[in-house]
């Protein structure tokens, strides 16, 4: 059976697509919660080094992750409203922005209570702590220049170049910790494998997919409500038939 | 392990809970924004509707 994806880069008919999907991204992200951080905190053994205090990871490496794939999947929605013209993609852009920002925020607060204890610090400033500082401040600009232009088109062009121009910033945070020396570790998890207790992976890696699906679910709501925003005057809004309208 | 042991985290609570507890702030937070961002646009939707009427 062939599906016509093209169909769904239309906002008129992905309006409703999104819809549907969000209970189905909402549900699982509240489980896989609850499931991740019951084995953080219940199955996953103390450090042997930091105690405690290391269960901030099962937080503080998802929300990173999250920061910098969001990020690149808002240049790329960018990228594509800004080569093909396509208004859905322009409006994801703008839908993902603030999720990247509070993800990136949950980085750097989470980290800062991690260095303190640590590290005896709140803050340094380390590549891999400066370039995710820089990694929210691009969020905000995206942010701030298109709400800063009234036409939403041209504001969709101009934060597209912004968030294209920043992707380079990825990059430098995740290879930070290998290209200088810094005080924030290198990554446990490396493709040869890691010297992780297994539970604590587990714990991780379910905490790090409900993140994931959250930021599809919150995503998707939102970028319905700027669906409707941006074609309130057009045909099929008018004649939309919905709960509250 | 008593609760009391648990809550205190090995000494770490205020870390801890603080990196938790905010991250939960935010998404609460969040979720509240979006909707009403939801509200705001569907009134955008019932003004147009009744200008055009």
């Amino acid at each position: 059976m062939a599906i016509n994806w093209f169909k769904y880069s239309a906002p008129t008919t992905f309006y409703g697509l999104a819809g549907k999907l969000v209970p189905w991204f909402a549900a699982p992200a509240a489980i896989l919660f609850i499931i991740g951080l019951y084995i953080g905190f219940f199955v996953a053994p103390v450090d042997a080094v930091q105690g405690e205090a290391y269960r901030i990871i099962f937080i503080h490496v998802p929300a990173s992750i999250l920061s910098m794939f969001l990020y690149l999947i808002m240049a790329g929605y960018a990228a594509l409203g800004l080569i093909f013209n396509t208004r859905l993609s322009s409006m994801m852009a703008t839908a993902l922005a603030p999720t990247g920002a509070l993800f990136a925020f949950i980085s750097l607060w989470t980290g800062a209570l991690w260095g303190k204890p640590m590290w005896g610090a709140w803050w340094v400033w380390d590549a891999r702590l400066t370039s995710e500082l820089i990694l929210l401040f691009l969020y905000f600009g995206f942010i701030a220049l298109h709400a800063s232009i009234d036409d939403p088109r041209r504001a969709d062009r101009a934060a597209a170049l912004l968030a294209i121009v920043g992707s380079v910033n990825v990059p430098i945070i995740y290879f930070s910790v290998k290209w200088w020396n810094t005080l924030h570790q290198g990554s446990t998890i490396k493709f040869t494998g890691t010297s992780m207790h297994v539970a604590m992976q587990q714990a991780m890696f379910v905490t790090l997919v409900a993140c994931w699906m959250y930021a599809v679910a919150i995503t998707l709501l939102r970028v319905r409500s700027i669906i409707l925003e941006r074609e309130r005057n057009t045909q099929w809004v008018s004649e939309l038939k919905e709960a509250g309208l | 392990m008593s609760i009391a042991e648990f809550l205190n985290m090995g000494g770490y609570a205020f870390y801890v809970w603080g990196s938790y507890g905010v991250t939960a702030l935010v998404f609460i937070i969040e979720i509240l924004m979006v909707k009403h961002k939801r509200k705001v646009a569907l009134q955008q939707v019932c003004l147009m509707r009744e200008a055009g009427e």
